[in-house]
């Protein structure tokens, strides 16, 4: 069963006989058309003023556009810009934008807008969420219609890759404003319609400057509730599910050959936040007993149903530059008491441990206070909604622990921000990042990431748990998806249904 | 009659000032900013606080409640603070899925209820009223979410005679749209169809019993005259209660059933906004909610009138 006779049932309901006769051409027609479902629903469509990860899972590579763009394994690659110089200081960066291309409504795109959209982002009044991605940039200039120049305050090695963040996207003056409701881009596929609550389509674009997609027609479905999302897949409503949010269902879909399962990483780091100004967790040996009380694989067997890699520093796996430091702290609950004992906690603690609302938090709370209070850690429990949580821990920093998955891809810096809100602060690991980012040379920038993950590692600053798994659903005859998700998207740029 | 339709207008104005001030205040001690939700984890506060500009949060409450409330006299509800539309749009767009969804439930629910409560009244301590005691008991018992997945699985995943959940939209035809709205009302209405069943069964009994019901047999009526003549009409009260507050548990009630069949009524609008501390959204669906419970419980109010005569002789003295 594919998706689309039943497109046609669903429009065609009234005849039957005219529905017979139509099913040959529906039929072919269906093999360019495909339905994504998804558990969040963005709140608006503008990637360049809201964080949140729906957003860019419906419009990045679809519909907006950076400079750059970032692969399926997390590399960086040409988008508008079809390539760059850079200075030999690190600090001019001149790109050549292709030619011809326009925006969906008809504007061209041309050196104005790239200054436009960046300036915009830097702006006082800017409501970009990732607004440190820019904060290197000293001035935008268009030096040609297809040139830009951009001059930089201090050497960024991650500049290239910060310009392919949805929030770094490039936009037209004139439609900017109303991105959040009618999306302007210049991508391949075009806005077409929104049902707030239910779904967003869009459509090839047929303007498109590059290579046109496969796809004529997507629809994003937006479905919160596991059982409904199955029932979806089971009934054929929906094509694929790339973070399908019931993993306990996965066998059921891998015994069925109509779907396929692909289990890939996320750039998400969850971890035990651990608010390292408040007592006792100001204190290494504390912090570092906690370590040792504390069994990854189970809580990943546990909550996760086995979808997750541990970690045992605040970086992802699957990164070249990535050292694996599970080993570090061997899970050890003797030895836990013993130092908890030697810290002056021969008793143990009461602690706080404050979840957000996602399964992984509150599932994963569970299983970390069980494993804390095996060592005398007495956890209490409270389930907060997003903006408690982002009030009370983030902003409030009134919390001893907490579980929250990291999902910024290449994130450690946040390390280096005194004031975040587990209050790390530590010179030696600041030096580590301001190297880093004057740092371009590949070789020299793995091995300064790696002594960062040694570092906050070695001072246990948070529990680090695992990673997070991207359990992907769809049907088997769809191609062309991203096992991983290096960013948080679903480009479905080359998808296409194989006969 | 006048002065009975009067005295209840004036309390519904009553009910709905004093509703706006409560929603408002309770609303305004919700801790969380939905200018930090939106912002992420990454923000800067000087961006949370242009946003909160930019949103008109900055403003003193006292100012916000006006204009709220000469906004909503005027048919502006706002902007939804995530969604980024006006707000009567958004309710506008939920009411013609959560409206027509409540209505269909309800059709289902009185169309099973009154023959089977009425037969079983009339059949009172015979195998027919059993079962139907029986029947209705287990659809009380039967958790309609519980409900909703099986007909999911049956229909959607087994036979594939409907999709197992969205909503086309009514812009693609009236009958896609209600084909779509059927599992959810079947699994709204069977719970609903099991209470109100019970109601009409015992409060037809009840009036079986009075003496005008052996007055108006002795008069030669048969069982079934009688019952349809003089016994139904009396005992419409309590059931009419009962639709009303149906009525009004459906429209903003739905929540679970929407979220099985992943419908974007009103429910989940209230939810998400409440999740998401788009606050102008949930202040606006709550009032809404408010007036239309009001209306409900008003319209029911006419109804007793119309079906008891004496109800508006009573009030018109």
């Amino acid at each position: 069963m594919t998706g689309i006779s039943r497109i046609g049932v669903l429009r065609n309901g009234s005849a039957a006989l005219a529905l017979c006769l139509a099913a040959p051409s529906m039929a072919l027609a269906a093999e360019t058309e495909i339905t994504v479902g998804m558990t969040l629903e963005p709140p608006n469509l503008d990637p360049t003023a809201a964080a949140a990860a729906a957003i860019d899972e419906v419009v990045y590579a679809n519909i907006f556009e950076g400079l750059t763009r970032i692969g399926p394994d997390g590399s960086v690659l040409p988008g508008l810009a079809e390539s760059w110089e850079i200075s030999d200081d690190g600090l001019t960066y001149v790109f050549t934008l292709h030619e011809g291309v326009t925006f969906h409504d008809g504007s061209a795109m041309d050196s104005e807008d790239v200054k436009f959209s960046i300036e915009r982002a830097l702006a006082e009044d800017s409501t970009n969420a990732q607004k440190a991605l820019f904060a290197a940039i000293a001035s935008v200039e268009a030096t040609a219609p297809t040139t830009v120049t951009i001059t930089l305050s201090a050497p960024t090695g991650s500049f290239l890759f910060n310009m392919g963040w949805g929030d770094a996207v490039i936009v037209a003056p004139e439609t900017a404003a109303d991105n959040a409701t009618n999306p302007v881009g210049t991508g391949p596929f075009k806005f077409s319609n929104r049902i707030e609550g239910d779904s967003v389509e869009i459509v090839r674009n047929p303007d498109y400057w590059g290579e046109p997609v496969a796809l004529e027609k997507a629809t994003f479905k937006f479905i919160s509730d596991p059982n409904a999302a199955m029932a979806a897949m089971l009934a054929g409503d929906v094509d694929a599910f790339p973070n399908f949010p019931a993993p306990e269902s996965l066998p059921q879909f891998e015994a069925n050959p109509e779907f396929t399962v692909v289990v890939g990483s996320t750039e998400g780091e969850t971890i035990l936040s651990t608010n390292n100004k408040q007592p006792p967790f100001d204190q290494l040996e504390v912090r570092r007993a906690m370590a040792h009380a504390i069994d990854r694989q189970a809580i990943v067997d546990g909550a996760m149903f086995g979808y997750g890699t541990p970690i045992g520093s605040h970086f992802a796996p699957h990164h070249p530059a990535y050292v694996d430091l599970t080993g570090e702290y061997p899970y050890d609950p003797d030895l836990a008491r013993q130092m908890l004992a030697d810290a002056g906690y021969p008793d143990g603690f009461t602690t706080t441990l404050k979840l957000p609302p996602p399964p992984y938090a509150r599932r994963g709370g569970e299983i970390v206070a069980a494993q804390l209070r095996e060592v005398g850690i007495e956890v209490e429990i409270s389930n907060l909604e997003w903006t408690q949580w982002l009030e009370e821990v983030f902003g409030g920093k009134d919390f001893g622990l907490s579980i929250v998955s990291h999902t910024e891809p290449m994130d450690i810096g946040i390390y280096a921000r005194d004031d975040y809100y587990f209050q790390y602060d530590d010179p030696e690991f600041d030096a580590i990042i301001e190297e880093l980012d004057v740092t371009a040379d590949e070789s020299a920038r793995a091995d300064l990431l790696g002594r960062a993950q040694r570092k906050i590692a070695e001072d246990s600053v948070n529990g680090f748990l695992f990673q997070l798994a991207k359990t992907g659903v769809w049907n088997s005859k769809l191609q062309g998806l991203w096992a991983n998700s290096p960013v948080q998207a679903n480009d479905l740029t080359g998808v296409y249904w194989e006969e | 009659m006048a002065a009975y339709l009067l005295s209840r207008l004036a309390s519904l104005a009553v009910t709905l000032v004093v509703a706006s001030l409560v929603i408002f205040i309770v609303i305004e001690v919700v801790p969380g900013d939905p200018a930090a939700f939106m912002l992420g984890l990454n923000a800067a506060p000087d961006t949370v606080a242009a946003l909160r500009a930019q949103l008109g949060l900055d403003a003193p409450a006292p100012a916000r409640y006006v204009a709220w409330v000469t906004g909503l006299l005027s048919g502006d509800f706002g902007i939804s603070y995530t969604y980024r539309v006006p707000v009567a749009d958004l309710i506008g767009d939920r009411l013609w899925v959560s409206l027509p969804l409540t209505l269909y439930a309800l059709a289902l629910s009185c169309l099973i209820a009154f023959p089977v409560g009425i037969l079983a009244a009339a059949r009172r301590g015979g195998p027919a009223d059993a079962a139907v005691m029986g029947a209705t008991q287990i659809g009380i018992a039967v958790p309609n979410f519980w409900f909703a997945m099986l007909l999911v699985l049956a229909f959607a995943v087994g036979l594939r005679w409907f999709s197992a959940g969205g909503f086309p939209g009514w812009e693609d035809g009236f009958w896609p749209a209600v084909k779509a709205l059927t599992l959810p009302a079947i699994a709204l209405a069977l719970p609903q169809a099991s209470i109100l069943a019970r109601v009409m069964r015992s409060s037809l009994i009840d009036t079986l019993h009075e003496d005008f019901m052996r007055t108006a047999r002795a008069k030669g009526l048969t069982r079934w005259q009688a019952l349809r003549r003089h016994a139904l009409r009396n005992a419409l009260i309590p059931v009419l209660t009962i639709i009303g507050l149906q009525f009004s548990f459906l429209l903003a009630g739905a929540i679970i059933i929407e979220n099985v069949f992943f419908l974007p009524g009103l429910g989940r609008l209230a939810f998400q906004g409440i999740v998401q501390r788009d606050l102008i959204v949930v202040k606006s669906v709550v009032m809404l909610l408010v007036f239309a419970v009001i209306t409900v419980t008003f319209l029911v109010d006419l109804a007793y009138a119309a079906a008891d005569p004496r109800l508006r002789r009573r009030s018109g003295r």
